[in-house]
């Protein structure tokens, strides 16, 4: 099973409905959980932070807005901060883009997804949860393509169910789960990644 | 898929060509950008990529005019004009003739926009806004002051957000599916190419504004351009920066001091 293999890093999508989809998931995890965690959310640009703060509250695993230039490392969820998309850098470092909107979406989640399949690859762990959109399925496929592993929200547990359902559409989604499942299969990977 | 080696290189001979630096420019933006244009042009390798550009001038023109433009809209983060009318806007009140840097202005929204706040500020007529960028199609784009009617009421909404104080239709004229903004705005706009990566300081300013670009760059290169900045602002002059970018990889650092935190504008001290 995949559990058994080790990952530099899992990166998240998730848009309308993210917000309880992503408690069930993190608040399984410990604060220190090895494996850094990048999550695209979409989200309107005129709120600052209030989802880090809310999410804060429900989990042990520290939940932040990625900086610019920010070193990614164990122990965080980092958070595509509203309005701007999320890249990762050869140099396992966060950039920044004001880049036009893809799938109508600032941040992207393609743009996060694709970026991190170039530095990652194979250690690279994907979930795509709920939406009402198609954003992250590219990404997915690209994902897979570099020897990654993918998971999808399972549809019917999902408040909206297109964007898992277009990423399994793709053909590249290898697990489909419940977020309780992708909570125990997270803390399962933890086991392989020695803490930091 | 493009190899970090190949990617390099590809980068070395555009310098060396046409002497445009794009090596200290943060790289997943870029190849982002690159991968775009080559989809348009079906294009399959970064080798085709560069037998296509360095060889044809006119090719190379249309690729880097595709890769280096950016988006940008009329008083985007709104709070952060407020501010400025708030904690700048007084100080530079008090200098007989004002100088601005808008660098990286894009398609000039960003500049129309502050031509707005500094005439409703009474300040307009003694300043001159000196807006650059490495884009000369965006440029043009600037200079022409056309906008398209299907984003006046977001510009409308964000205008009225930072503190506009009249009707924001005051300021342009619509015909057919765009608008023109009141040319009255641009008398004491000098639109001019300045390459940040490459070309110095020309001249000294109280008002520097460079937000959301150097989000682009790698630490060396931010480093480099807050340099520029600090050589090109007069003593207490300010430094506006994009919500997200910092002077936290500049040497710099410690010459300027915080006016607002949250919005970015920083002061220069010493």
């Amino acid at each position: 099973m995949d559990q058994n293999k080790t990952f530099d890093a899992i990166v998240i999508g998730a848009s309308a409905g993210g917000l309880y989809a992503m408690i069930n998931i993190f608040k399984q995890l410990p604060a220190n959980y090895p494996i850094p965690i990048i999550v695209v959310q979409h989200r309107s640009k005129d709120e600052r932070s209030l989802l880090e703060e809310v999410l804060q509250q429900k989990c042990s695993v520290c939940i932040k807005q990625a900086d610019e230039k920010e070193v990614i490392a164990g122990g965080c969820v980092y958070f595509a901060p509203p309005d701007y998309h999320l890249l990762v850098e050869n140099d396992g470092t966060f950039s920044l883009s004001f880049d036009p909107p893809v799938n109508y979406s600032r941040p992207s989640i393609d743009v996060l997804f694709e970026t991190a399949a170039d530095v990652f690859k194979e250690r690279l762990l994907a979930i795509i949860l709920t939406g009402a959109n198609a954003d992250g399925a590219r990404g997915m496929k690209k994902i897979r393509k570099l020897g990654g592993t993918t998971i999808a929200q399972q549809p019917d547990t999902a408040d909206y169910p297109e964007m898992p359902k277009a990423a399994i559409n793709t053909g590249a989604i290898q697990h489909i789960l419940t977020p309780d499942a992708i909570g125990s299969f997270l803390r399962e990977c933890m086991k392989n990644n020695t803490v930091w | 898929m493009i190899d970090n080696e190949e990617y390099r290189q590809f980068l070395e001979s555009v310098r060396f060509v046409y002497g445009y630096d794009f090596t200290d420019y943060a790289e997943a933006s870029v190849i982002r950008r690159i991968r775009a244009f080559m989809e348009s042009k079906r294009v399959g390798s970064l080798k085709d990529l560069g037998r296509m550009v360095l060889k044809d001038e006119a090719a190379f023109e249309h690729f880097i005019q595709d890769i280096t433009v950016n988006v940008t809209e009329m008083f985007r983060d709104p709070f952060f004009y407020k501010s400025l009318r708030k904690n700048v806007i007084n100080r530079l009140a008090t200098y007989p003739f004002i100088k601005v840097w808008i660098a990286g202005c894009s398609t000039g929204e960003e500049v129309y926009s502050m031509a707005i706040l500094f005439r409703e500020e009474g300040l307009l007529e003694r300043t001159v806004i000196y807006a650059t960028d490495i884009n000369q199609d965006a440029l043009q784009k600037a200079r022409e002051g056309i906008s398209s009617i299907n984003n006046m009421k977001s510009y409308t909404e964000n205008y009225l957000k930072a503190g506009g104080q009249h009707s924001f239709s005051d300021y342009y004229k619509a015909k057919y599916n765009s608008v023109l903004w009141d040319k009255s705005l641009r008398q004491n706009i000098v639109f001019s190419v300045h390459n940040l990566a490459m070309d110095k300081s020309f001249n000294e300013f109280q008002l520097i504004l460079c937000r959301n670009v150097l989000i682009y760059f790698n630490q060396a290169l931010q480093s480099k351009v807050i340099g520029l900045f600090y050589e090109s602002l007069c003593s207490f002059g300010f430094l506006c920066l994009g919500n997200k970018e910092s002077l936290l990889f500049a040497d710099k650092r410690t010459c300027f001091e915080e006016i607002d935190k949250k919005e970015k504008i920083f002061m220069k001290t010493k």
